[in-house]
């Protein structure tokens, strides 16, 4: 196994824990179609980092974090589901993202490449993980309650708005380092696909998170180990294994 | 004097829904040990009033609680998702890690026969989803919550809606053991008259505004009645000789 597979794979499996751990939590919130298309945000902070010739990271990161901001407003503002809103703007990021984004990388952010991954990008990717796990360890208490009931976590003193924004500042963060796996039109599903799994088959919260963690890390180490192996696109091999994954798990339900 | 010491003051409260009033000048205060009835047709804002007291929405006005208090509440009801993978120990161990506490809690709500071994519990109670329970089952897991770690104050939406009428006196009966063994405050929105009066020493009346407040043998009158409910309040109409002394014996 050559180093640079190594690292991919190290890579793929941080994500996937990450982003199917996260992914839990949207599930949970409601928030399946944010979590599915909130990725495709990044594409015109890509093109706009790469137009600029910074690191796309932060290109991405920053359009994330818009995203989430506005998610967080209409959160705060009213009780209406905002999955309208969000579904026209997200497609419409994509949109723009597509014609800004200079054609030779293009292919690239849409898809991710993880072939020029460095030892620096997988700490980076290591570092900003476990920093994600601390957050939602703190703020694990209000974060359940909020999704059991947002009544009885505020009388029980939970600031509500506050967790709620930490946690989509996590979230932005993880599609993020997960853009590099799978790419911007991808990533979601990333988020999505192993929690839907771990639902099928949890009946507490505990098992639950535990799993989605677990389906994803699976579904980044499996997608890439077939993808390096017939030489394909990692991305959306690794979204394929956890589609995988999530049918098997249709047959465990509770 | 810790017995009259106020910990809770209402001044002039007011909620506006858009253009609507809900409530309006609300003026009261709860002592330490109080049992507080708030009563009143549907649509009157009794919930809404607790969701003010509790923060939970805007409002104009006063309301100060005492420094330091641990407030609860149980609210009316609670639509759990059937499929949120979350255990009743999970929710529990979100003010708990005590699973001795957890059980005996679960057992002074009535929620488990005394001749079920903890074994048994555990399997079949602790470790079921919250969504899978029943309507009456799930009011009393968030009664039991609410107590699980003593609060000062509880404020009770309807405790006992969706509940049998053994079950009605089991969780009234704990009410009053809290209140008298712990000094708990209380607080309780309450659509049965009887209620009011065997348990409360106090009681709001209330439609969108203040109709009357007071000890309920007092305040309770006829006239009061038909002011809060409408005609029909006659229905409601109390024997008074039965009750001359408000301090809630047996």
């Amino acid at each position: 196994m050559s180093d640079i597979l190594i690292l991919q794979l190290i890579t793929g499996v941080l994500i996937g824990l990450g982003a199917g751990y996260l992914g839990s939590f949207m599930i949970l919130k409601r928030m399946s179609l944010v979590g599915d298309v909130i990725s495709h945000v990044a594409l015109p902070g890509i093109a706009i980092a790469l137009l600029f010739k910074i690191n796309p990271f932060f290109g991405a990161f920053g359009a994330l974090l818009l995203a989430v901001l506005g998610i967080w407003f209409l959160e705060r503002k009213t009780e209406i589901p905002s999955e309208t809103l969000v579904g026209i703007f997200f497609a419409l990021s994509l949109a723009v993202g597509i014609l800004i984004t200079p054609e030779p990388e293009l292919l690239e952010a849409l898809f991710g490449d993880i072939a020029k991954i460095t030892l620096i990008d997988v700490l980076i990717t290591a570092i900003l993980t476990m920093v994600m796990f601390f957050i939602i360890a703190k703020i694990y208490r209000g974060l359940t309650l909020s999704v059991i009931s947002k009544e009885l976590a505020q009388s029980a003193g939970v600031n509500v708005s506050k967790t709620s924004f930490l946690f989509l500042l996590l979230l932005a963060l993880v599609v993020a380092l997960g853009l590099q796996v799978t790419g911007t039109f991808l990533m979601g599903a990333l988020v999505i696909v192993p929690a839907a799994a771990a639902k099928n088959i949890s009946v507490n919260l505990k098992n639950y998170t535990l799993s989605a963690s677990l389906f994803g890390a699976l579904s980044g180490l499996i997608g890439i180990l077939i993808a390096s192996y017939f030489n394909f696109h990692p991305g959306p091999i690794v979204v394929l294994t956890s589609g995988v994954i999530f049918i098997i798990s249709l047959l465990f339900k509770k | 004097m810790s017995d009259t010491q106020i910990v809770l003051k209402v001044e002039n409260l007011g909620v506006k829904f858009e253009e609507n009033e809900v409530l309006k000048d609300l003026v009261f205060s709860v002592r330490r040990g109080d049992v507080l009835a708030i009563i009143g047709p549907n649509g009157s804002g009794k919930s809404v009033m607790f969701r003010a007291l509790l923060n939970i929405i805007p409002y104009s006005g006063k309301i100060n609680w005492l420094k330091g208090l641990k407030i609860s509440y149980v609210p009316q009801k609670l639509n759990i998702d059937k499929e949120l993978p979350l255990s009743v120990l999970e929710f529990f161990k979100i003010k708990s890690k005590n699973k001795e506490k957890i059980i005996n809690v679960l057992n002074s709500v009535g929620i488990v026969n005394d001749n079920y071994e903890q074994g048994h519990l555990s399997r079949h109670l602790l470790n079921q989803r919250l969504g899978w329970l029943s309507g009456g089952q799930l009011q009393r897991i968030l009664i039991a919550w609410a107590v699980i770690d003593d609060p000062d104050v509880l404020l009770f939406d309807e405790p006992t809606a969706g509940i049998d009428i053994g079950g009605e006196e089991t969780i009234y009966n704990l009410l009053r053991k809290f209140n008298k063994e712990k000094n708990m405050t209380i607080l309780l929105i309450s659509h049965d008259l009887n209620v009011v009066y065997k348990y409360a020493n106090n009681v709001i009346c209330l439609n969108k505004k203040m109709i009357c407040f007071g000890v309920p043998e007092e305040v309770l009158d006829p006239s009061a009645l038909t002011n809060l409910y409408g005609g029909e309040a006659g229905f409601y109409k109390h024997g008074h000789h039965e009750h001359s002394d408000h301090n809630r014996e047996n």
